[in-house]
Parts: structure tokens; sequence; C-alpha cells
């Protein structure tokens, strides 16, 4: 069980990730009405937003160290944060702008950091390998940094996911295989394309301990990624984790969610993870109504910070996208 | 560079390659390789072979097939600070892991604004003649060449196969280094004189991006890679003897391309002709024939030609081979149809 100053870390951490992401859903939305224009406004481009799945980064990435390497996915800010990336860096990157942390080349989808050090990708599955990469090097250089690649349920039915998980379990490389599953690859519910009802069962056939963690409950990811990282750290070999939890919002904003029921919308707001782990630790007595008050404002400042850095930015010279191809 | 004679001995290409990357892991804790059969067989293709001996397991890695899965760990390991070199078999097997060369190795160091590099080396064996069919005899140098963001490397001689790779594995960015199976000297492959020659002992760099002129001509510049050259290099002996000298520029590299030394060429010898075992549209065919106009238009005193495969799949059977792929008789005659009219 974490520490009440764990706790209050990672209510911290997924506060300011949801205030980022819902500041998000507004920026993204400017210029974007009477008519959806997917290329106008101050952030362009598609944009997915990982509010309600805050507690598998606050979770995981509260035993990182920058020197861990962290692979996302195309759904990247939450873990970006979660593993120190500078918020305004990670804002400016979002707007296009020469102060972000790729110039304006990356994008949402490809955000990379050298310290602390972070990447991802938009290809669904294509990042995992990267991670038994970075775990392969970290092994032959003798530290005892690890890997950590978030991933979808959805990946988990892509080659690359079978063939990095098999790599990882032969070499016994330090690296936690971290599977979220929010059920939806975009439209298509965990049940219409998985031939088994847990991932983390597939971690058998390669070699390592899998372990589903239901309830999107950052103590319960708190308690199985410190094992995992652990394992990982005294050079004890991989770990599946596949985590149960929910995506608040559209596959990316703009979609009109023909394929889930209001229903079952109002349900998962119902259920919001972060409303029952602020209302837990309340009740616990861990934080109280003022402590919750402060942390809101301290993270609405540092938002405001991010996104005011990022508008006045300069965008990059246009001929600047003739830069960087090679080193 | 200094070379001497006493240090200079005739190595096949394969041993040349695997001299290199035999050098460069001695000089380089960080230098490792990954991929299928590179241990105890030596590379299907003889490119690292007697370093499993040298180097151990732990530095010249056996992989599971599963190139997406090691190719992708190679470029992790890259950016975390190690040069890896990841050998994908046959170029031919690109369609199960391209994702990881062109969206991942390519892009990063440009999608992180230059923040992060990715110094590894993929080599894989290009090329046919030899009756492999469709799936395991192409070279498909144009189609990587097309895609931003990483060198891509096709030497001729064992010479260059050795500076190229040290160079190769001295950079910071990725490259697609592709040996042709029929330059490498191998017992099993139809001989091939021009597959042995004199390598240096020691390290040294041939540099990526500069092309070579392996015969100096006046009446026409043969533009080509790889075997070609060899193929071309005959040719211009047999043109030779009928009083047509024939320049041949071997690019070496197609990233970066050395546009300069076409344009210096042809504007001399005021003809073209390239010669390309890749397929014949969008290709480097046309890549060279645009350079070439772009740059020495007023000097050319016939239209550029070409020879390549036509665009159709490699066939299986030896006559219908041999036909689609460019022959020393076939560059001999279009060179003189170029010369002559």
């Amino acid at each position: 069980m974490p520490d009440n100053e764990v706790l209050r870390a990672m209510h911290h951490q997924m506060v300011r990730i949801r205030l980022f992401e819902e500041t998000l859903v507004e920026v993204y939305a400017e210029g974007k009405s009477p008519a959806f224009d997917i290329a106008a406004g101050p952030v362009p481009g598609e944009m997915h937003l990982a509010a309600g799945q805050e507690p598998v980064a606050a979770g995981v990435c509260h035993h990182l160290r920058p020197t861990d390497a962290v692979t996302a996915t195309h759904r990247p800010h939450h873990q970006a944060l979660a593993h120190g990336v500078d918020m305004r860096l990670l804002a400016a990157e979002i707007f296009g702008k020469e102060t972000g942390l790729g110039r304006g080349k990356g994008g949402h989808m490809h955000l990379f950091s050298r310290e602390p050090a972070f990447g991802c990708s938009g290809i669904i599955a294509e990042g995992i390998p990267t991670a038994v990469g970075h775990a392969l090097a970290f092994k032959k250089q003798g530290r005892d940094d690890i890997a950590v690649a978030f991933f979808g349920e959805g990946a988990a039915n892509q080659g690359a996911f079978h063939e990095a998980l098999n790599l990882a379990g032969l070499w016994q490389l330090p690296v936690v295989f971290v599977c979220e599953d929010n059920t939806w690859a975009i439209s298509v519910p965990k049940d219409q394309a998985t031939a088994i009802e847990d991932n983390s069962k597939r971690a058998a056939a390669y070699g390592m301990p899998g372990r589903y963690v239901a309830g999107n409950d950052p103590v319960a990811i708190w308690e199985a990624a410190g094992e995992a990282v652990g394992r990982a750290r005294r050079g004890e070999g991989p770990t599946l984790l596949e985590v149960e939890t929910d995506r608040l919002l559209g596959h990316f904003q703009g979609d009109p969610q023909v394929y889930r029921s209001p229903e079952v919308i109002a349900e998962l707001e119902r259920r919001d993870a972060l409303a029952r782990f602020e209302r837990r630790l309340l009740d616990d007595g861990v934080l109280d109504e003022d402590a919750v008050t402060r942390v809101r404002e301290e993270a609405r400042a540092e938002v405001d910070a991010a996104i005011e850095f990022a508008r006045t930015s300069p965008y990059p010279a246009p001929e600047s996208a003739l830069d960087h191809v090679f080193a | 560079m200094a070379t001497t004679e006493t240090t200079t001995r005739l190595l096949t290409t394969s041993k040349a390659i695997a001299e290199a990357i035999g050098q460069e892991m001695e000089a380089d804790d960080r230098v490792f390789v990954m991929g299928e059969d590179i241990g105890a067989y030596g590379g299907i293709f003889g490119a690292t072979e007697g370093l499993l001996e040298r180097f151990g397991p732990e530095r010249i890695m056996d992989t599971p097939i599963s190139e997406t899965g090691f190719i992708g760990a190679a470029v992790g390991a890259a950016v975390s600070g190690m040069r890896p070199i990841a050998e994908l078999m046959f170029v031919d097997f690109f369609g199960v892991c391209m994702d990881q060369i062109y969206n991942h190795m390519a892009k990063i160091h440009y999608e992180s604004g230059g923040n992060i590099a990715v110094p590894m080396v993929i080599t894989t064996a290009i090329g046919g003649g030899y009756s492999d069919g469709a799936q395991h005899s192409q070279t498909l140098y144009g189609t990587f060449a097309h895609l931003p963001g990483m060198k891509v490397v096709v030497p001729s001689t064992p010479y260059d196969a050795k500076g190229l790779m040290t160079a190769a594995i001295r950079d910071d960015n990725p490259v697609l280094y592709m040996f042709h199976k029929g330059i490498m000297g191998l017992g099993w492959m139809t001989p091939n004189p021009r597959a042995t020659g004199p390598v240096p002992q020691e390290a040294y760099t041939v540099p990526i991006g500069e092309a070579d002129v392996k015969r100096a001509g006046s009446d026409v510049t043969i533009v080509t890679v790889s075997l070609m050259v060899h193929r071309a290099l005959d040719a211009a002996e047999q043109l030779a003897a009928d009083g047509i000298e024939a320049e041949v520029l071997d690019l070496r590299s197609l990233v970066p391309l050395d546009r300069d030394a076409i344009v210096e060429s042809v504007r001399k010898t005021r003809r073209l002709l390239v010669v390309d075992e890749d397929y014949r549209s969008f290709g480097m065919s046309g890549e060279v024939m645009a350079t070439a106009i772009e740059g020495a238009f007023d000097y050319l005193d016939a239209p550029p030609a070409r020879l390549a495969l036509p665009d159709v799949p490699i066939p299986y059977s030896r006559p219908m081979e041999q036909y689609v792929l460019p022959q020393t008789d076939g560059i001999v005659e279009a060179a003189r149809t170029l010369v002559r009219g």
C-alpha cells in the first residue's frame, strides 16, 4: 500500500493531467466551429486525449526515474507528463511551435525527449519493439534503468506486440509492458477483436509473468507496477501488465462516438477514476478540501502557463522544414 | 588513408564487410550485430563470418525470425546510446518490418527536431540473376531511397564495401547498407572475378555520398551501382575494342546522391546511359536522368537512355529472368546506339 505522500503525489499527477487534457478540449475547439475543420485553429490535426486514463500513467510512472525509457502511443500526453516531460515544451509541440519538444516537426503523436527519456509512435504497437531496444541497451551498458512500453488493448493483436514480447522474454530484458485496456480500439470493443478475455494471459506464451489489474485504480496499478518495475530493475526480466481503464472522450476530438450509447458514456463519467480517487483520499483523511483546492489551483496555474507559453511562442520558420532530416 | 602493399590483401566483398564490422566492434563497445543466422552461420551471405567466435553471442546476436521486433529493438538501442547493426536477410523481406524502418528509424531524428539521433546500420542482401524468384531477387534500393531520413549505400567492390561499412557504422544517421549477392564472392554463386579485390587491412572509410569513376571515358557516361558496375565495366571493355570510350560512374550510394558527379561526367561525355537492376519506373534510372537533364541539358548530344528491369515481378525461369535483367550485351548495344545513333 502506498504511503500518504505517494497517494498525494499520484493525485496531483492525475489532476494536472486531467486539467491539461480538458484544457486541450477547449483549445482544440478554437476555430473549429461552426463547421468542424480539422486543420483549423491553434491546434490542428488529430487530437487523442487521455482523460480517464490518468491512473495508468500516474501509477506506473511514479516508479520511474528520468533515465528510464518510456514509449507511448498516439494517445501519449498522460504518460509524457507523468514521466516528467516539461508541460510547456509538450504544449508548444502540440501547438506546432519552434519551442516545442521537436521544434514543431513531431506534433502530438510524435513526442521525443532525451531526458526524461520518452518517445512515442502513432503506429499501433510499433512503439513496443523500441522499448525492447532501450532495455537491451541498458542491459548491455550495465545500467539498472528500465524501459516501459505503453500500448492499448487493440495493439495486443498486432504482430509487433508478439515479436517484442518474445524477444524480451527470450533475452530477459528489463522492460515492463503496460497494456491500457480502455475497451475500445477506436470503435471496435475488445470482445469483438480479441480471442481471449485478458491479454495479460498472453504473457505465459513469452515466458514472463502477466497480470490483469482491474478497476482503473491508481493504488492497484501502483502496486502491480511496483512489482514489475522492481523485477525489471533487479534484472529478473520482463512483465506484462494489462490495466483496465476508461477513455472518457472519443478516440479523437470530433469523434461522434456512434459506436457507444449515451448510457455507456454516462456510466464512464459516473465511475470517473479521478473523482473516485479524490473522494477516497478525502474520506481517508489523506487530503482535505483545502488541499484539493490547492492542488487544483497549482495544476491550473501550471496548465495555464504551459498553454500561454505555447500560444506566445513563435512558429518555426517555414524553411526550417528542410532541417534535421539527417544528423 | 594510408595503404601499403604489405597491408593490402585480396579479399572477397563478404570478407571485406565482415572485416569492417569486426574492426569497428574492436574499436567501439557500442557496436553489436543482430539478425537471423548471423552467428554460427556467419550470415547467409557471409557478412558476419567469423565474428561470433571473436565477440561471442552477447554482441553477435542470432535473433528469432522477428524482423519488426529486432529492427525495432535496434532503433531503441540506437536511441539509447548503442550502435547496432541489424541484418535483414533479403531486402525482399522488408514488407514484414517496413514500419520500423521508414516510420521509426528514418523519422525519429526529424520528428525530434534534431534532438534524438538513431545511429544504426541495416545490412541487407539484394539482387537476382540466380533464379531465386520474385520474392528473393529484388534490389529495391529505389524504394528506400525514395523515403527521407536514411542513407542508402550500395557498394560494388570489396574496397568500397569495407570503407563504406566502416563509414556507415561511424555515421550518426541510420544507414541502409545493401550488398548484392552477386558481388560477395560466395562459393555457391556464379563466379565473379570482380567480387575479389585488394583491400587494406587497417580500418579506413569511403565517404558516403561520393560517386566514383570506376573507368574514365570520353564518349558516353554509364551511371550505375552494385553488380551492374561489374556489367558496365565488362561492357566498357567491349566498347573500347570498338573504339568507344565509356565512362563508368559508380554512385556507391543513392542517399546522399552525388548529383555533381553525374552532371560533371555527362557534361564531359555528352551522353548518358543509366543501368539499373531495380524496377524501371519511379526509380533510380529516372532520378539520374532527371539530374542530368537539370544540370547538363545543353550538353547532351542525345536523349538519355536507360536499361532497367521492366515493370514486372522477377520471373523464376532462367531464360525469362535473364531477359528482364540488364546484361552486358544490352549495355554494349545501348551505349553504341547512344554514340553512333
